[in-house]
């Protein structure tokens, strides 16, 4: 057998990968006991942290990648696919992350950004990844990117499932608009998208005085020049026109901490749901993880989302979006 | 005719398109249902039974009373195909992943799965396979499983780097790939031809 033709990390593996994960739950862990408890609910992933974000919130300072150690010790406990977060533009951490093995680096907001200015380039990496958008062009950038997967951003650690609702809404209502729009106007679409990556270039030309004659062939992201960037980004909204989604699988993530917060993102399109914080927060995680998993399986039965919500304890106790200081969601254009 | 497509986690738009594709292709009239409740199955000339978390899927088909219905339809002759979750649901005998979940298989095929043969994420791959029936294929192995022992009754289909990875026990169609993933409709057609 000839293994030279063995291909690693094209998209379709990557992305593949992602759809394994639909119609699931991906479930926060900090432990190995905690993971355990996870696999045992029926979660199709585990997302390995040093803290979950309402602590992550709560402790304040600068957040970043796990442990490795800790990261490894859940790998080994369960059998489900593990992932793990990196800082936003961090390399180094998505570099170390897939040394060891982890199945996918989720480039996260609920860490501190490592880059105020860019994405990692996620094509370079054999591993997938996921990434969280607010609307329909962060969604795009990031797939542009190499995202395999997009989540809500929502506001992770608050127990409030209304920045994911958002979320999803925006991205759901940019999509029908988009599905009525001919090539030329998807084009001025993308070179808005484009403006993201101009935030160094043009904060450099501004010092310079804009003596810099700044045009299309310029080289602003990686290797890539501006007019390449538009064209990829032309490319995915075309291919979001056509499907009438996006190409890549496509989670609620952010504040869901209730069975029926789970099934109600589902209802609104969701491919499948993170639970951060609201799990391992609530008063009986056992039963509040395999309580998700069913609303997730039985989303569209509200007489099985009814029974399973019955009795299950004090969930996790939230937060008020308008109270906080600090918006995670905001971190990462 | 009616396939069913075990609906509980996984790519499970994935399968009922391309089988909705394959049926079209083959000029057969039918209906591609999704199944989480039960009911359906029973009422069906097919199933399959998609790629997603074996874990999860097994729990959810248990629970659901899904995996009953598989068991009775498969011994009345009908076609079942497992893929990559489903090869490892569908086996008669698992690995210490298996065990260690404890994860409820159907039995259906006389094979001993290992789960993760390949290795993690990293290690998932494209290959182009010569599958007996069908020929030259490109396939996806996504954290994928391999057949390490089969039965005397089980007939191997393909091999990778000398590893069963496609098989077939009369009714019965065991895959470690992901033939959904593709646009290449020949699986389907030979599976769909086993009706």
């Amino acid at each position: 057998m000839d293994i030279e033709k063995l291909r690693f990390g094209t998209e379709l593996v990557k992305r593949g990968f992602a759809k394994m994960q639909k119609g699931g739950v991906i479930m926060d862990v900090t432990t190995a006991e905690q993971a355990l408890i996870a696999e045992e609910a029926g979660a199709v992933a585990v997302m390995a942290l040093h803290k979950v974000p309402a602590d992550i919130r709560a402790s304040g300072g600068v957040a970043r990648m796990a442990d490795p150690k800790k990261i490894q010790e859940i790998m080994d406990a369960v059998t489900i696919p593990v992932m793990a977060k990196v800082r936003i533009g961090h390399y180094a951490e998505a570099r170390a992350l897939e040394a060891i093995g982890v199945d996918m680096i989720d480039e996260s907001e609920v860490l501190t950004p490592a880059d105020p200015f860019y994405h990692i380039d996620k094509r370079k990496f054999t591993v997938p990844f996921v990434c969280g958008a607010r609307s329909l062009g962060e969604a795009v950038r990031r797939i542009w990117e190499g995202a395999a997967m997009i989540r809500t951003k929502g506001e992770a650690g608050t127990g409030n499932v209304v920045e994911a609702v958002r979320h999803m809404r925006i991205i759901n209502h940019a999509i029908m608009n988009l599905k009525k729009m001919d090539d030329d106007s998807i084009f001025r679409i993308a070179e808005v998208y484009s403006k993201a990556y101009l935030k160094l270039p043009s904060g450099v030309n501004h010092e310079f005085e804009n003596r810099v004659d700044f045009g299309g062939d310029e080289v602003v992201y990686e290797d890539y020049t501006l007019n390449q960037i538009i064209d990829g980004l032309f490319e995915v909204l075309k291919e979001v026109k056509e499907i009438g989604r996006l190409p890549v699988v496509n989670f609620a993530a952010g504040g869901v901490a209730t069975p029926a917060d789970a099934a109600f993102m589902m209802q609104l399109g969701a491919d499948g749901v993170f639970v951060g914080s609201g799990i391992f927060k609530s008063s009986n995680p056992e039963v509040y993880a395999k309580a998700i998993v069913e609303a997730v399986e039985h989303y569209d039965s509200p007489e099985v989302v009814a029974e399973i919500s019955k009795g299950l304890g004090e969930p996790m106790k939230g937060l008020d979006v308008s109270d906080l200081e600090i918006h995670l969601q905001e971190r990462g254009l | 005719m009616r396939v069913a497509v075990v609906g509980v986690q996984g790519d499970v738009e994935e399968h009922v398109s391309i089988t909705e594709k394959s049926l079209k292709s083959l000029g057969i009239d039918g209906e591609v249902l999704t199944v989480r409740k039960p009911g359906i199955v029973s009422k069906s000339d097919a199933v399959i039974i998609p790629g997603g978390e074996s874990t999860t899927i097994s729990k959810l088909i248990w629970k659901d009373g899904v995996a009953k219905e598989i068991i009775e339809i498969a011994e009345s002759g009908c076609p079942v195909m497992g893929t990559c979750a489903g090869l490892i649901v569908i086996s008669k005998y698992g690995d210490d992943q298996v065990r260690k979940t404890g994860t409820k298989l159907l039995e259906l095929l006389d094979v001993r799965i290992k789960r993760n043969a390949f290795g993690r994420q990293r290690e998932s791959f494209e290959a182009t396979l010569n599958i007996e029936g069908i020929g030259e294929y490109d396939a996806i192995f996504i954290r994928a499983p391999v057949i390490e022992e089969a039965g005397n009754g089980v007939k191997v289909l393909a091999e990778f780097d000398g590893k069963i990875v496609a098989v077939r026990e009369k009714n019965i169609l065991g895959l470690s790939f992901h033939p959904e993933l593709t646009g290449d409709v020949r699986i389907h057609q030979y599976f769909l031809t086993m009706v």
